[in-house]
């Protein structure tokens, strides 16, 4: 059983956390400094939340009656939708070519075309609400949704330390990354069990068991991180043929780190 | 999904250069070639052709700078399809990116992390459902308030 502490950075580091479901996920927030436990802050957190459940009214495809849903079934064009959708479609159009069509925003189900870019929506949607964060003064942050995340930390305080979580075992870490101002993304079979699938040959990725990808931009980061993931065992080759930053870890549990130095 | 692959010619904006990718097939580098420039959306493709043919974008003002980009389609009509998207235009940097890949950046991987105890702000790890949170490291941190 691991031990993990709550890292304790200087003496006017005190963290502030605040949880929420929204997405069907998890959202944890972490504030330090100046704003974090006032009503500043809890403002701030206040406008993520707003923020994240916008995206999900535009984007989940679980609802009928949300934006992306009704362009998948051909009553809106995207002309019709906020300008975020075509953005979050362009996301998945480049990601798509970069993976030789392995990641896709339309899946076939039943010989049916779906439009799904799940796979692009959360990063870029923590990205987006994280922006309020940035606006707040002397402080400090680390926005999570299930397990993708952003950071920030002003200089005068410790980098925050991000938990590389064991995909075998998610009470276990198998590394800690320090980061100032980036984000850390993590594709793996854990926790909803063999979720991400190639999109041409319909299959979960063997030979790697998660790859986690660190960047200044957690919409990136998220794409990478599951792009890198359908490589399956050829993860850490294209990580690193893509000059990115993480940490792959391999079906037995052995973890290697891709840097671009 | 042919109309929203059309759209998306005048909306790839700094998204595109943030990937970083030379996708370019004729350089990505070289100016933009005297073909119209499309302002907002091209619902339909203007030439009736079905060869290759490149239509740019405007320049989107981005917090980096403005960029712009040129797409290659090729088929027309519904089976129009985007063969390559270049960037033509980049702002002079982007400065954050330089900045990250600037750390020499230190990740400790150890074979037991001390004996499994470890310092951590957060946890990232394959995406949580509202089940797997429960049993999760970052659940547990959410509950520590330090």
């Amino acid at each position: 059983m691991t031990v993990v502490r709550v890292a304790s950075g200087g003496t006017d580091a005190r963290v502030v956390r605040h949880v929420a479901q929204i997405m069907g996920m998890p959202i944890s927030l972490a504030l330090r400094g100046r704003r974090a436990g006032t009503s500043v802050g809890a403002a701030a957190w206040e406008e993520v939340q707003a923020s994240l459940r916008w995206s999900d009214e535009v984007f989940s495809t679980w609802r009928p009656e949300s934006t992306i849903s009704r362009l998948g079934r051909g009553e809106l064009a995207v002309a019709d939708c906020p300008p975020e959708v075509a953005e979050v479609l362009a996301i998945g159009e480049v990601a798509r070519r970069a993976t030789g069509g392995a990641f896709a925003v339309c899946r076939v189900v039943d010989g049916r075309e779906v439009l799904d870019p799940s796979g692009v929506v959360k990063g870029w949607a923590v990205d987006r609400a994280s922006a309020v964060l940035r606006d707040l003064d002397d402080t400090d942050f680390t926005l999570a949704a299930g397990g993708d995340l952003v950071c920030s930390a002003v200089l005068d305080r410790p980098a925050w330390r991000i938990g590389i979580e064991d995909p075998r075992d998610p009470s276990r870490l198998v590394a800690v990354v320090p980061v100032r101002d980036g984000a850390v993304a993590t594709s793996g079979a854990v926790h909803r069990g063999e979720h991400v699938r190639h999109a041409v040959t319909g299959r979960a990725p063997a030979g790697v068991a998660s790859v986690s990808v660190v960047h200044s931009s957690l919409t990136i980061a998220d794409v990478e991180a599951t792009c890198g993931y359908l490589q399956g065992a050829g993860a850490t080759a294209w990580l690193r043929e893509r000059g990115r930053t993480g940490v792959v870890v391999m079906p037995d549990g052995a973890a290697e780190v891709v840097s671009r130095r | 999904m042919n109309r929203i692959v059309l759209w998306l010619m005048s909306t790839l904006t700094v998204l595109v250069l943030l990937f970083g990718y030379r996708t370019s097939l004729g350089g990505a580098d070289q100016p933009a070639s005297p073909v119209a420039p499309i302002v907002g959306a091209a619902a339909e493709p203007t030439t009736a052709g079905s060869g290759a043919r490149t239509v740019t974008g405007p320049a989107a003002q981005t917090r980096y700078g403005p960029v712009q980009v040129e797409l290659t389609l090729s088929g027309t009509g519904a089976a129009t399809t985007i063969d390559d998207v270049a960037v033509i235009q980049y702002p002079s940097q982007d400065h954050r990116d330089a900045e990250i890949n600037g750390y020499a950046l230190p990740i400790l991987i150890q074979e037991t992390l001390d004996q499994q105890s470890a310092d951590v702000d957060m946890v990232s790890g394959a995406t949580y459902t509202s089940v797997g949170y429960r049993s999760s490291l970052q659940a547990a941190l959410d509950q520590a308030q330090a």
